[in-house]
């Protein structure tokens, strides 16, 4: 009898697990299916999902793990940058004011390179994607556009950050933003690729790396980029899970010269969503991780397994 | 009664090693796209690459093995399969930077960079890996109804041996270790299986002479 009844209890646990979990998958499949789905593609590396809700317009990857959005646009003011690490992206622009050159790595919707491009019309940019299916989508759906300016690579960014470091290239803004946030390619976190951006890098120009800030990886990551580029900026926002690391070969200016920085770029960042005013007050030098965590290097990159 | 049981420790022996050189080839393989990503990215077609590779040597080893097995098959060039398998892994440890770099300077396209560094790198030492296994077989197999059950059997470990070499390199060692760490752990494995068949093949043909020398 007690069997039984145990038993039968145990059920009923396994149909409430059921249903909740059945209940989880359904809302987030809802998540998905009240978004409208513009275009769906499969690429050699992801499925790329475009959705558009109340507005906003979205490039996704993998849209069945619940909302992983990769960049959204504002339909109706498309110049605007939805997302805080997209924002804090310009901070670097506090450092180097007036870039000429500029890579980034991992095009996204390619609201990035548009600002810029928007921004500084004779700056070159090269942009660097791995996937051609994301190239297009932003061409299709979020207004990117390559002309004599800006070019885009179809290529792995160590492979073109090496060859360019042979062949002499400098760039005076280095965009780092090659993160999906399921899958981190673990050679563009390690030293040795540091050390090859830091050699296609002009004196004055600034490295700007959209990263995590969250699990082990955070203390890692972090004490990479020190051993690479000594002290650099940490910039970070509530409301954001990102981080934004800026660093630079010379030493950092300070404050005042953020400030200084600051003025003149703030009528010019307005139309983009992005308050310029408030980032050297956030950003900040001082270490607030563990600094005894080993450097990633080619050798030892585990960093997927220590994102988890 | 002593020759089955010598019979019995060398099949045993061989039987480890085949589980052990499944294991190692995986290691090196999965190993190999974090070897080749600093020179050629993680693009699908370096993984195509690396699989291709692999593939291709651990057919033709497979063959290679096979032939030489089919006269008279000998333990001493089965374990010189590992000791020279082993040797033919340290270029990937010592050279396989200044390797990379003369064909990263070569050839501009990704594809067939990737393509021939890891033929450069792992072509010999993987084809000797594949000989091990054809080999394996006709050491174990004593009479014509029993090949098709040690065939199996081999299959079974070798294949169960890459299984959980993939599923450990993957997931811990490199978390716990450096790649060449885990290199010299590969070539030790290797070593300690070709050592292994040496020892065991020394002593029951001490054995033999001496059971010779009794019945005199």
């Amino acid at each position: 009898m007690k069997t039984e009844k145990t038993l039968y209890r145990s059920s009923g646990l396994w149909r409430q697990c059921a249903v909740f979990s059945l209940s989880i998958m359904a809302s987030l499949l809802c998540g998905v299916l009240n978004a409208e789905v513009l275009h769906e593609e499969k690429s050699l590396y992801r499925n790329i999902f475009v959705t558009e809700e109340g507005g906003r317009r979205c490039l996704m990857f993998n849209a069945v793990r619940g909302e992983r959005n990769q960049t959204c646009m504002n339909v109706r003011n498309p110049k605007e940058f939805v997302f805080h690490y997209a924002r804090m992206t310009m901070a670097g622009l506090l450092v180097n004011p007036n870039p000429e050159h500029i890579l980034i790595a991992g095009l996204g919707g390619g609201t990035l390179p548009t600002a810029l491009h928007e921004l500084y019309p004779n700056a070159t940019i090269d942009i660097l994607e791995i996937d051609q299916a994301v190239v297009n989508v932003a061409k299709n759906f979020f207004y990117f556009e390559e002309n004599e300016q800006v070019k885009t690579h179809v290529v792995d960014a160590r492979v073109f950050v090496k060859r360019a470091g042979l062949e002499g290239k400098k760039y005076d803004f280095i965009v780092l933003d090659a993160f999906t946030g399921e899958y981190i390619p673990e050679h563009l976190m390690t030293q040795e690729f540091l050390q090859e951006v830091k050699a296609i890098l002009t004196p004055d120009g600034v490295v700007v790396a959209n990263t995590f800030s969250s699990s082990r990886l955070y203390d890692h990551e972090s004490e990479t980029y020190r051993a690479v580029f000594g002290d650099f900026f940490n910039l970070k926002m509530s409301g954001s899970g990102n981080r934004v690391i800026i660093a630079q070969q010379k030493p950092l200016p300070n404050q005042g010269e953020l400030k200084a920085n600051a003025q003149p770029l703030y009528e010019p960042l307005r139309p983009f969503g992005v308050e310029i005013l408030e980032f050297p007050a956030r950003m900040g030098t001082r270490p607030d991780w563990d600094q005894t965590r080993r450097v990633l290097t080619d050798q030892f990159s585990p960093a997927n397994l220590l994102g988890r | 009664m002593t020759e089955p049981r010598k019979n019995l420790l060398m099949q045993n022996v061989i039987v480890v090693s085949a589980f052990l050189n499944g294991f190692v080839i995986m290691t090196i393989e999965l190993l190999g796209g974090r070897v080749l990503s600093p020179y050629f990215g993680t693009s699908v077609y370096v993984w195509g690459s690396i699989i291709t590779i692999f593939m291709l040597s651990l057919s033709l080893g497979y063959l290679w093995g096979g032939r030489l097995s089919s006269r008279t098959p000998d333990p001493r060039v089965y374990a010189s399969f590992f000791g020279l398998s082993a040797l033919l892994s340290l270029p990937v440890i010592f050279f396989s930077e200044w390797t990379m770099t003369q064909v990263f300077l070569a050839i501009e396209d990704p594809r067939y960079g990737s393509l021939i560094a890891a033929t450069a790198l792992y072509f010999l030492p993987i084809c000797l890996m594949g000989m091990v296994s054809p080999y394996s077989i006709r050491l174990l197999v004593s009479s014509e109804e029993h090949s098709g059950r040690m065939a199996g059997l081999l299959y079974f470990v070798s294949t169960l041996g890459s299984a959980l070499g993939t599923l450990l390199t993957s997931f811990y060692f490199v978390l716990w270790f450096e790649i060449d760490t885990i290199m010299w752990g590969a070539i030790g494995a290797l070593l300690l299986c070709g050592a292994s068949v040496m020892l065991v093949h020394r002593l029951s043909i001490g054995a033999t002479t001496g059971e010779l020398h009794d019945e005199n």
